[in-house]
């Protein structure tokens, strides 16, 4: 009645993907993690698809799983973008090029 | 064609417009800006697919408190004054656009052609009230291991983000 299963999950996998080459292509540190942010955003919206195809709610339950993760995963890659930002002064993925043994 | 169906393909459109705006915008602040949209655009399609507790947490969560969280970060920190050129910006965005691409067709392919991709959703509404109860009497460990997963994230978080004294004073020797 609403629309076909596939076009839900067509508009997920764009999504995805679209996350993806935000995280692969973007060398800002900030910009790969709102790659991640939209990837999660596409799992979720999958899920629910899913959950409303087959009539179980075990998918939007795991969507809470996801709001959790997708929380804790933006606090410490936060701080950890602003304490590696602290220490070299580079907001740019490529400038974390140099290990110190 | 029913309303339902308009609205699900002007949200859809709305949200791939945005994500596309959001990921290939120069400045970071614009590209939070554009994800509030897209998500407050995908929050009403969570309510069309049946979730609305979870369009509703999109909302408060993604849209208010993760993004503005961004906010405060990329306000936080200094703008990043060397922008690196087109041609390196081409040259690396080719793969991305390669890969992406590829996959895009194979799942098309294998969505559009798949019988059971065919069968149309029927619209249902599952109350707060429901969702609640699968998820505290099926998912109770799940919740406390993801209550605990944040508080992990909060102990990380406020350690990471303590004053950078020690590590200024011997840089030699942090590990």
């Amino acid at each position: 009645m609403i629309v076909p299963n596939g076009h839900v999950l067509l508009l997920a996998v764009i999504l995805f993907l679209l996350g993806a080459a935000c995280a692969i292509a973007r060398r800002n540190l900030l910009m790969i993690l709102i790659g991640v942010e939209v990837m999660l955003n596409a799992a979720s919206l999958a899920f629910i698809g899913a959950a409303l195809k087959w009539r179980q709610l075990d998918g939007q339950v795991f969507v809470i799983f996801i709001f959790a993760v997708a929380a804790a995963e933006v606090a410490v890659g936060l701080a950890l973008i602003v304490y590696s930002q602290r220490r070299t002064g580079a907001l740019d993925a490529d400038a974390y090029s140099r290990l110190k043994g | 064609m029913t309303l339902y169906q308009v609205v699900f393909y002007l949200l859809a459109g709305v949200v791939l417009a945005a994500t596309v705006l959001a990921i290939t915008r120069r400045v970071v602040v614009h590209a939070v800006v554009y994800l509030v949209i897209s998500f407050l655009a995908l929050a009403p399609m969570f309510y069309l697919l049946g979730a609305p507790l979870l369009a509703l947490l999109e909302v408060i969560l993604y849209a208010g408190a993760i993004m503005v969280l961004f906010l405060f970060i990329v306000m936080m920190l200094p703008r990043e004054t060397r922008a690196p050129g087109l041609g390196v910006l081409a040259r690396q965005c080719w793969p991305a656009v390669l890969l992406t691409g590829i996959s895009l067709t194979a799942m098309a392919v294998v969505l559009l052609s798949l019988p059971l991709a065919q069968t149309p959703v029927t619209a249902a509404l599952a109350s707060p009230r429901h969702f609640g109860r699968v998820l505290f009497e099926k998912y109770w460990l799940g919740v406390e291991v993801a209550s605990f997963l944040l508080f992990v994230a909060l102990v990380g978080a406020y350690y990471l983000g303590k004053s950078p004294e020690p590590v200024a004073e011997e840089p030699g020797e942090s590990s």
